[in-house]
């Protein structure tokens, strides 16, 4: 347990493998790989209220909470921006709601991503980061409704 | 100089380009290719002049000081209102109302003539390939009026008039249709369903936003009853546009906001109306843009409408042609007369995908459904990648279109 690695970590790990690149071409052959390789999401998932709003391409995100982790998943039929969750997902899933709501996240505008893609298309990057916060604090509301004083030890251990 | 036959029917695409400031810009660290003309073209630095002169020199309120910079102003703002009659060969210029754009000039005919026109049981026919400033206004109308709106269909890009007849009936009474379309290129045959329209009994609304920087418009020759169009897609600047109506029915028509400029004498108990134009333009209106939009319509009707269309066809169809290279690819929309919009899918790719990596190498397309989804849901496709051409572009930008989707389809797939 206490070897997992912090949000910050994995953020830092990221934008040192992108300072590996030397070109564009490079960083979007990456993520067009990530996007190829995350796994795709059930059918099952695949419904309207599961699409983040804001996007060109149409994204699906669900979310799991297992012993006090939040844990992601999610699809998209455009690769790149499939390849941008799998990133975030990387970053984000597997750790508690409070530290979701506290990453900064500021590995998207280390690696040029914010500023490289198009506001449409960041919005689009900016309303997943959102969809992902907001069920981490929706889990944190629910955890403190039903375990009242203990989810301060939750988020101690 | 034995060629002075073809110089003068050929464009100089090359001293085209030299008069647009933009096109010498780097994008992603190569050469900007402009391809997204059918949203918005680029600006000649005579426009871009023009608005610098206005505000360095003339600025003033229109139709009210005697002083001499309003006096200069409102006589810059009417030559604009005569360069946009001429422009589209209206009759007067009265008929020529300053608006924000093609999407204000048909919602201000949808809330004027149409609520006092629209009533239940009452139709509205539209086209299948409407962007959506030409639907969404009809749709509130005739949901207000408890009317129907009724959609002439379409086949790879082309109206079907057959079942547009079928549709016409004594209940028409609008029949509002683009005439170029924004996705597709499609030219409409906008005569003939006037034609039909008008033997119905029904009025006809054009949306001119994409037609107006290709075609030559006469509106009279036409006989449509409203035309609109937005600057902005005719080199001009944004947040101006122009709503053509013929007199006669603007004149029945009530205003559209109501305040300053479009009042002739207001007490507290009644109001009386000022005449054509300016009952439809309360308030001060967006004069520096107005009056570079003249600057807009001189530099295109010099460098001649006919010239640009021949050389916005050639480079149509060269990349129609080029374009089939590219493997799984899909023209959107084979309609027999189009004009310089070429929209296309490529198998198993998301648009999106190409869009952004095309941006990567400095090429600006559009992607998405470009305003018209009901369109899309008709090619049974969440949207298309768009390349749209304008005056100033080149084969070779075409070439390095091609090339960049190669490229990125190998990176893709
Ligand atoms: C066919 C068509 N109609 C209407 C519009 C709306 O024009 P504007 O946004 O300038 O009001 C557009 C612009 O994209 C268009 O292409």
């Amino acid at each position: 347990m206490s070897d997992q690695k912090t949000i910050q970590e994995i953020e830092n790990e990221i934008v040192e493998e992108f300072s590996l690149f030397d070109s564009w071409d490079d960083k979007y052959e990456y993520i067009i790989d990530l996007g190829k390789k995350l796994p795709v999401l059930e059918d099952k998932h695949k419904l309207d209220e599961n699409k983040v709003r804001g996007c060109q391409s149409t994204v699906w995100l669900v979310a799991d909470y297992i012993d006090g982790k939040v844990h992601f998943k999610a699809d998209s039929d455009a690769v790149i921006v499939k390849g941008l969750i799998s990133m975030l997902i990387r970053v984000l899933s597997g750790h508690t709601p409070d530290e979701i709501i506290q990453a900064s996240l500021g590995f998207i505008q280390k690696i040029g991503m914010t500023t490289h893609l198009a506001q449409t298309r960041s919005n689009g990057l900016l309303a997943m980061v959102k969809q992902m916060k907001n069920f981490a604090l929706a889990y944190k509301i629910k955890n403190t409704m039903s375990h009242g004083e203990r989810s301060a030890e939750t988020k101690s251990n | 100089m034995i060629q002075s036959n073809t110089i003068t029917k050929e464009l100089d695409v090359y001293a085209i380009r030299q008069q647009f400031p933009a096109l010498n810009r780097q994008v992603k660290g190569q050469p900007l290719v402009y391809f997204d003309n059918a949203a918005t073209t680029q600006k000649p630095q005579v426009v871009i002049d023009a608005l610098v002169d206005y505000y360095t020199n003339y600025n003033a309120n229109v139709h009210r000081g005697i002083h001499t910079l309003a006096e200069e102003a409102t006589a810059a703002f009417e030559a604009s209102r005569d360069a946009a009659r001429q422009f589209i060969n209206a009759a007067s210029r009265e008929e020529i109302i300053f608006t924000r754009g093609t999407t204000e000039g048909i919602n201000l005919v949808a809330f004027t003539w149409g609520r006092k026109n629209i009533k239940a049981g009452d139709e509205i026919i539209i086209t299948e390939m409407e962007h959506h400033s030409n639907i969404v206004p009809w749709q509130l109308l005739c949901e207000e009026k408890g009317a129907t709106l009724r959609v002439i269909p379409q086949l790879n890009g082309e109206l079907l008039l057959d079942e547009y007849k079928k549709l016409l009936s004594s209940r028409t009474k609008l029949v509002s249709v683009v005439h170029v379309s924004n996705a597709l290129g499609t030219v409409n045959p906008v005569e003939e369903i006037i034609k039909l329209a008008h033997q119905a009994g029904a009025l006809v609304m054009i949306d001119g936003a994409q037609s107006s920087v290709h075609l030559d418009i006469d509106v009279q020759a036409m006989d449509c009853d409203f035309f609109a169009f937005s600057s902005h897609k005719v080199y001009g600047p944004t947040g101006i546009g122009v709503l053509y109506g013929k007199k006669h029915i603007l004149e029945a028509m009530p205003p559209f906001q109501g305040g300053g400029e479009m009042i002739k004498e207001v007490s507290m108990l009644k109001t009386t109306f000022n005449d054509l134009p300016y009952k439809f333009e309360a308030g001060t209106p967006n004069i520096g843009d107005a009056v570079v939009l003249k600057a807009a319509l001189d530099y295109v009707s010099k460098v001649g409408k006919e010239k640009i269309r021949n050389h916005e066809k050639e480079l149509l169809a060269y990349a129609t042609e080029q374009v089939q290279q590219i493997p799984g690819i899909r023209i959107i929309g084979s309609a027999a007369e189009k004009v310089s919009v070429l929209s296309f899918v490529i198998d198993k790719v998301h648009p999106q995908d190409i869009g952004i990596l095309l941006d990567n190498r400095g090429i600006a397309v559009r992607t998405g459904h470009h305003c018209a989804q009901p369109l899309m849901f008709c090619f049974g496709i969440p949207g298309t990648i768009r390349a749209s051409f304008a005056m100033y572009n080149t084969k070779e930008e075409v070439d390095k279109l091609i090339v960049g989707l190669q490229k990125a389809l190998k990176m893709l797939l």
